[in-house]
């Protein structure tokens, strides 16, 4: 038997075959939709009239474009009514679950398809997302896609794809104080920069990801399209089998044994090659922060902002230049003590009920610093009641964060959810690019603790130092 | 939806060669908000429009002759971030029909193809003297996708890269879907196999 790596046991299993092109036809056994990548979708399913080939494999949420206000309906935000609209229309058309606005299980798609059994150890889930690659903590090969593509899954429940080449990512060492998986993530974008991944699938391994619960795996593979490939996975293990059980659409009964079974085959063989590997020590790291504009930029919460002055390289020194300016940054300078004007926690990245308390644990008995505006997003519906029921969201409105619903909120900002032109946030999702939480918004990128300690003493400081 | 075949033509290339642009720069959030959003008006909306609306007269898509670019040549890892196909879109509804650059995030790099646009890999250096050359007067650039060349207005022909099927694939103007469907009876024996052996993924009951 030939050795091969985790993510080669998925793929060959889902190829259907072998396409001339070199390319392969591989089977998709869950697909989520959200309102924003699927509309157009479905008008060129209706365009040639293509029906849903699988709609009972098929899952659909509304969390892109939804207000996140506490009391909310269709009505909250104008702007949304659109889109949310044609989400459910194309769902009832077509017979696809749909878990909406006011549905109980209403949530972020890489939130819910964990949570609710959707995703699954083994399995090939798309979705028109690139934070798909999500999935990949429970074992999955989480495939984002465009709306192209979607209507593709729509209308044969399959993609073709070039096979990626594999890179393996090891994190060895102990995660010190304060180190959470989205530390450990942002300090790899830092340390291999956001092209690494191009053309690849990664499988993170070594000892800091095996000892990371299953909802920090599913934070680092979140991350993995930053490195600019889209797929990212970790080999399931009893905690992620634990994890699954009992979930709305896993297995039960005589079916779980058997699924463990088929789960308990999927990891990476000793003598499996990579194309490429990788490792970093990380037990030194400190809490991580981003300081310009994409995720490679960051840099320990106890250093300095770089000086592009110091860079031999032209081509980098511009561009290190360039988003030292846009983000009013001062080179030499710690980031520690930058003053903050606004903090979100939230995000398929990190507003799992984990990260959560993780914030919680920090603010209790803390209070939000005058001028700064502090939200709290939970990623899930079902994640916002199981909060509440720990009595978290009190601790968070004692604290004077605002307490909302559950969607993609200041992450893509698309919803009315939006940081003011110049302002500062300190965020817990995954992106740090110009104008991404809104017009001249400069975002720094943090894990929930780091957020918080942010909130609470209005501007960038080491979490360590309140813990 | 069927994109149209693409041919071989002669063009403006628009020179915007910066690392890493993402798709949240070639689209904004807020054009996302509707299907029938102006596309080409957002392509790339905050670097060419200020506070007020009214355009950046640097920004390179503002000035003279690359207002009617069909090429664009841009940087290392274009269009990373976000899987938005409307990056896609609005590149074509602006005129885009041809991109070059040294590598591509995977996302973006299919939903190019997906619509007709030619996403074609050109070295650094390459890239470099056609940068160089882009801004003169009347600077036409001509793109032969069989023989893989750019030939610029000094007369040197750029190698580029792209991969045979694609090529092939944007010269018929392929819909992906109908060639797909050829092997349903494929499809349909994979899940009868596979219903067998991994029941729990086929077999939901009534639980959704």
């Amino acid at each position: 038997m030939v050795s091969r790596s985790l993510f080669d046991k998925i793929w060959d299993f889902h190829r259907i075959r072998a396409m001339d092109d070199g390319r392969d036809l591989v089977f998709v056994d869950r697909h989520v939709l959200q309102e924003t990548t699927s509309a157009v979708a479905f008008d060129g399913l209706a365009e040639m009239m293509r029906p849903v080939r699988f709609p009972g494999l098929t899952f659909a949420t509304q969390d892109h474009i939804v207000s996140t206000e506490l009391r909310r309906d269709v009505a909250s935000n104008p702007g949304g009514r659109e889109l949310i609209g044609l989400m459910r229309a194309n769902a009832e058309r077509h017979g696809i679950p749909m878990y909406g606005l006011g549905d109980p299980r209403q949530g972020i798609v890489h939130v819910i398809g964990p949570e609710l059994g959707i995703v699954l150890p083994g399995t090939i889930v798309a979705c028109g997302d690139s934070h798909t690659s999500t999935a990949g903590g429970l074992g999955a090969l989480g495939i984002g896609v465009g709306t192209s593509e979607v209507e593709h899954v729509l209308a044969t429940q399959t993609l073709v794809l070039p096979k990626p080449k594999t890179l393996r990512m090891r994190f060895d060492g102990k995660a010190g104080l304060g180190i959470t998986a989205k530390d450990m993530v942002l300090h790899a974008l830092g340390q291999f920069g956001i092209a690494i991944g191009v053309g690849h699938a990664i499988e993170y391994a070594g000892e800091a990801i095996r000892a990371l619960p299953v909802e920090g795996r599913l934070t680092v593979c979140n991350m993995s399209i930053e490195f600019g490939g889209r797929l990212g996975l970790i080999a399931p293990d009893e905690a992620a089998f634990a994890y699954i059980k009992g979930r709305a659409f896993a297995p039960s009964g005589e079916m779980w044994a058997r699924a463990v079974a088929h789960w308990q085959t999927l990891f990476t063989d000793e003598a499996a090659i990579f194309d490429r590997e990788l490792s970093l020590d990380i037990s030194k790291a400190a809490p991580q922060i981003t300081w310009g504009t994409t995720q490679e930029d960051v840099i320990g919460v106890d250093q300095a902002i770089p000086d592009p002055d110091t860079i031999a390289d032209m081509d980098r020194r511009q561009r290190i230049a360039a988003a030292v300016e846009y983000m009013g940054v001062t080179p030499g300078k710690p980031i520690a003590g930058l003053p903050v004007d606004v903090v979100f926690i939230g995000s398929c990245t990190n507003a799992r009920l984990s990260d959560l308390e993780a914030a919680a644990a920090i603010a209790r008995g803390r209070h939000v610093a005058p001028g700064v505006r502090a939200l709290v997003v939970p990623g899930s519906s079902a994640v916002k009641r199981e909060a509440e029921a720990r009595g978290l969201d009190k601790v968070f409105t004692d604290a004077g964060f605002e307490w909302r619903s559950a969607g993609c909120s200041m992450c893509v900002s698309i919803n009315e959810d939006i940081v003011p032109p110049g302002a500062r946030c300190v965020a817990t999702s995954n992106r740090n690019f110009e104008n991404r939480q809104g017009p001249k918004a400069r975002t720094h990128l943090a894990s929930p603790a780091m957020a918080v300690a942010a909130a609470v003493s209005g501007a960038i400081t080491d979490v360590r130092r309140l813990a | 939806m069927k994109p149209r075949p693409f041919t071989n033509f002669s063009g403006i290339a628009a020179p915007l060669p910066l690392k890493n642009i993402n798709t949240d720069a070639i689209i904004p959030a807020p054009y996302l908000r509707s299907p029938s959003a102006d596309l080409a008006a957002g392509l790339f909306a905050r670097w060419r429009y200020d506070d007020q609306g009214q355009e950046v007269p640097d920004f390179v898509l503002n000035r003279a002759p690359f207002r009617a670019a069909e090429i664009l040549l841009g940087g290392e890892n274009f269009g990373c971030g976000s899987s938005r196909e409307a990056a896609a879109w609005a590149l074509a509804r602006f005129g885009i029909r041809c991109v070059f650059a040294p590598s591509y995030a995977d996302i973006f790099y299919e939903n190019a193809f997906r619509n007709g646009i030619l996403a074609a890999k050109l070295s650094l250096e390459a890239l470099d003297h056609a940068v160089s050359l882009a801004g003169a007067e009347r600077a036409m650039f001509a793109v032969d996708l069989e023989r893989r060349v750019l030939a610029c207005p000094d007369g040197r022909e750029l190698g580029f890269e792209v991969p045979a099927f694609r090529a092939e694939a944007l010269t018929r103007g392929d819909d992906d879907i109908a060639t797909t469907l050829r092997f349903s009876e494929d499809i349909a024996a994979f899940v009868a196999r596979d219903g067998r052996e991994r029941s729990w993924i086929h077999d939901l009951g009534d639980r959704a």
